[in-house]
């Protein structure tokens, strides 16, 4: 009966969590003159409180979710893709490219191949920082990020040259596409907003954790990111797999960009940032992932609780006009809130672990002196 | 209080720690049932006993990280409560970990500072400890310098080190768990030298060891624990090793015999002048010549850093050599990749087992299949044949008597010989060709060790051609047919085990040469 009411407690944990971290937010809210109720009933309202706020929901939590499961895999093997902003981008590009360069093909046949081509590009632009780290021992965490001021500077100047839709030629040279031919737009699942990207990020993060924990390739990278000296002794070659999973942690991502651009925008514009395209999304992927504990299956109901933290944000900003600043730090808060309750959990659930150890094996438990947390969470540090 | 309660160190002696009806339950387990324990001052005293007997459990409680269920602990007589290790330290305790709790990258002064207020308030006193720390080390003949970087000593000054922390801590009284697991022969020697003078000093020294030669040369009184209770206390003086094991494991142990040799066979694994460098680019082995043959065990003793794991990582195809080739039953192994030679027949026992051989994190049964994912045992086509890991992981644990919960308990639940238990399933499940054998018995307690050797033999008679490298020159003894001495990288010589002594084979690990100089 206590084993399954401490369950229960910690699948509700990051609820609670994320009720003590509303509550600093209604001090905040308090604080510069809002209505907190009224400000948070508006957030639920924006999030949940409709057909179209569940799909807005979804479709923010979409790209989020495809970044998540790619940071699984990269973190499984040991290594850090802060990349994932410039993965989107490419993978945008690459396919956004392709749309315009043939516009007049059937839809089942370029959709597919539009996805599969940002998949493609991802995987190009995270294998680089793989090959980098395997070959010459390049920190991939300095290599993503400035690999994604490459994508980034790369973005701006094909939509300012190259890319550029003709109409915008001569006249106010917005740095934007064309649109895309409507045939190539992904199927809405329901008359919604809700497009066919949010089902295939669902479908793929299933997919990888059939792959991570059914699959040889899987068993092995998670080999390689918790022992390399144990994983070459058995024969796997280590950089091999470093540098794969960095490749597929792209490909996600540059799949979450060509979903983006398919799904949403259906052209694509920059104001000369990542974020202007991405929202962040390469960012908070990694920050859904770490919520989802690493685990693809873990990563979908993380995402889209941050798509209705999003999304909730802008109805709350809107119903209590405070500036766009406290949306951010309310994020800020949730995140704090949660992860620190998920280690929190942890050490509980070790403390538990070791009592029942001991009651198994009638003998001496085993870490002599409470295992330092880092230790088992060297992919937060 | 008066000069002579003093130590060097100027903190009191402990006269006398009682540890009176000690009673500590955990759910389901009685872990420590009504023992006793008492230790006086300039004692050395054993604490010995198989993993899960319940002595780690007892020096925990008496360093604050447990709280007894019953009974107290007594100090000079006075009933004291210890509530955490600070409390511990402040009553004189100190404690020396298996694992060193130090900081690679600090220098020993701010190791020994790590966690002291300072003198100066919100400004380092690094000064003033590393002079405290000089004077210590003068006092009690440890040499360490105290500007050098932890990660740039030896295992040996780590543990120097640890000591001058405790002492600078001011314990009177040192708790060591298995202090001498991680030292080499020599560091052992020194080490006891200052522990010696530490006892005749009057400080008191608790050792927990599985070591049976250490406890003999070294303490004065032995407590042996079995199943949480105290089996008896006796002065060491007055037992001898026997008696000790047997009080230990509650039943007689088989004694060393020869082996019967008429099965061995033509030769199997041939190296021939193997060099190789070490991981700093400096010479590690010169010209190694040594043949085993099929069902014969070549013991490779020596005095460790000797070259013993960089000659097995050049065989397993982990380190490349410089020169000379190696063949297996006739063919060139030497370029094999270490996917190969798995698949060709070779296994390996890593002197490392939780940093080569395992993967702590991962289960029972992931680790079963570490090594044979391309055998066909477990996959299809590239999936995770779950069923058959299940079937086959539950065989080998029951065939190879790992105790643990289940396969999908993780691996660093299990003890040292039960982990150990598990790589030995692996390794010897595949029938192989050769086995290198690399301190096979390392950190394990009595039971597993007398287990695993018998595995060793076993897999001799199966016609397996075994390098067993140990330092152990018992275990050498006891199960080799002929044994090889390796000393800075060179073949000493080799004996027959019907020729060798421990005599002989010391002279050999400290140099002397009794076979011809290499030829290349």
């Amino acid at each position: 009966m206590r084993v399954r009411w401490s369950a229960l407690f910690d699948a509700l944990l990051p609820l609670i969590a994320t009720l003590a971290a509303l509550l600093i937010g209604a001090i905040m809210l308090l604080i510069l003159g809002a209505n907190p109720i009224s400000g948070y009933a508006a957030l639920f309202e924006g999030a949940f409180g409709s057909m179209n706020a569940l799909a807005d929901t979804a479709v923010k939590a979409t790209p989020l979710l495809l970044v998540g499961i790619g940071i699984c895999i990269a973190f499984r093997s040991g290594v850090i893709n802060i990349g994932g902003e410039g993965q989107m981008i490419l993978g945008a590009l690459a396919a956004t490219g392709l749309g315009l360069a043939f516009p007049d093909l059937p839809g089942i046949i370029m959709i597919p191949l539009v996805l599969v081509v940002g998949f493609v590009a991802g995987g190009v632009w995270g294998g680089i920082p793989g090959y980098l780290k395997a070959r010459f021992n390049v920190n991939e965490i300095l290599s993503t990020i400035m690999m994604n001021a490459i994508a980034v500077q790369g973005m701006n100047f094909l939509l300012r040259d190259l890319m550029i839709d003709k109409l915008q030629k001569g006249a106010a040279r917005i740095p934007q596409t064309a649109r895309l031919s409507t045939a190539y737009d992904l199927p809405r699942l329901v008359p919604t907003r809700l497009h066919l990207g949010a089902l295939i990020a669902v479908i793929l993060a299933i997919g990888v954790y059939f792959f991570l924990w059914r699959t040889t390739i899987g068993y092995r990278i998670r080999a390689v990111g918790l022992n390399s000296h144990a994983s070459r002794y058995a024969g796997i070659k280590v950089p091999r797999y470093i540098i794969l999973s960095l490749a597929l942690s792209g490909a996600f991502a540059g799949l979450a960009g060509a979903v983006q651009v398919y799904g949403v925008n259906h052209f694509m514009i920059t104001d000369g940032t990542a974020a202007g395209f991405t929202g962040s999304a390469g960012f908070n992927g990694i920050v859904a992932a770490l919520f989802g504990q690493l685990h693809p299956i873990g990563t979908i109901p993380a995402s889209f609780l941050f798509g209705a933290l999003l999304v909730g944000a802008n109805k709350l900003q809107r119903v209590t006009q405070v500036p766009a600043a406290l949306i951010t730090a309310l994020n800020g808060l949730v995140v704090v809130f949660v992860v620190s309750s998920e280690i929190w959990r942890r050490k509980n659930a070790r403390r538990r672990a070791i009592q029942a150890l001991e009651a198994n094996k009638a003998g001496e438990p085993q870490p002599a002196i409470p295992v330092n947390p880092q230790e088992e969470e060297h992919h937060v540090g | 209080m008066t000069e002579q309660e003093l130590l060097p160190s100027g903190h009191p002696k402990i006269h006398h720690l009682e540890m009176k009806n000690i009673v500590k339950r955990f759910p389901g387990v009685l872990a420590n049932d009504h023992v006793h324990f008492d230790i006086k001052a300039g004692e050395v005293h054993a604490l010995l006993g198989e993993n899960g007997a319940g002595k780690s459990t007892l020096m925990k409680q008496l360093y604050g990280l447990y709280h007894p269920d019953e009974g107290e602990i007594l100090f000079d007589g006075k009933s004291l409560r210890i509530s955490s290790p600070a409390d511990a330290i402040r009553l004189g305790i100190g404690m020396i970990h298996q694992h060193f709790m130090l900081v690679d990258t600090l220098t020993v002064a701010e190791n020994v500072a790590l966690g002291l207020p300072s003198s100066r308030g919100m400004l380092t006193d690094l000064d003033k400890v590393t002079e405290r720390i000089n004077e210590l080390a003068k006092l009690y003949g440890l040499d360490v310098r105290t500007d050098a970087l932890i990660w740039q000593l030896s295992v040996g000054q780590q543990q120097k080190v640890e000591i001058i922390k405790a002492l600078y801590r001011g314990a009177a009284l040192l708790i060591l768990d298995e202090p001498t697991a991680v030292l080499t022969p020599q560091e052992v020697d020194d080490f006891f030298v200052i522990l010696k003078q530490m006892a005749a000093e009057g400080h008191s020294l608790i050792f927990i060891s599985h070591k049976l030669h250490e406890v003999m040369a070294f303490t004065d009184r032995v407590t042996v624990l079995r199943d949480g209770k105290n089996v008896g206390s006796v002065q060491t003086k007055d037992t001898d090793k026997r008696q000790l094991a047997e009080m230990m494991v509650g039943r007689q142990l088989k004694p060393a015999k020869l082996l019967d040799q008429s099965q061995i066979g033509q030769p199997r694994l041939e190296i021939k002048g193997i060099s190789a460098l070490n991981d700093f680019d400096s010479p590690a082995l010169n010209c190694i010549d040594l043949e085993i043959r099929a069902g014969e065990i070549l013991g490779l003793a020596g005095v460790s850093g000797n070259g013993q794991p960089e000659l097995a990582q050049v065989i397993a195809g982990l380190r490349n050599e410089t020169g000379g080739t190696i063949l297996l039953d006739g063919k060139d192994i030497t370029k094999a990749t270490p996917e190969e030679l798995i698949q060709i027949g070779v296994a390996f026992i890593p002197e490392e087992r939780n940093r080569d051989g395992l993967i702590r994190e991962f289960t029972v049964s992931e680790n079963i299949i570490l090594r044979d994912l391309n055998s066909g045992f477990y996959s299809k086509k590239g999936f995770l044949d779950m069923p058959s890991i299940a079937e086959r992981s539950k065989s080998l644990v029951a065939g190879y008597k790992v105790k643990t919960p289940s396969i999908d308990t993780p691996m660093k639940s299990l003890s040292g010989g039960n982990a150990q238990k598990v790589i030995l399933a692996r390794e010897l499940s595949r029938n192989p060709k050769v086995l290198i054998a690399a301190q096979p018995t390392r950190g394990v307690d009595i039971g597993a060790t007398e287990y695993i050797h018998d595995m060793i033999i076993q897999q001799r008679s199966a016609g397996t051609a075994t390098m067993l490298i140990s330092e152990d020159l018992d275990e050498i003894l006891a199960l080799s047919d002929r044994i090889a001495v390796i000393f800075h990288g060179e073949i000493m010589g080799i004996v027959d085990r019907a020729d060798a002594t421990p005599e002989k084979l010391g002279l050999m690990m400290a140099g002397e040469r009794i076979g011809e100089e290499p030829e290349c």
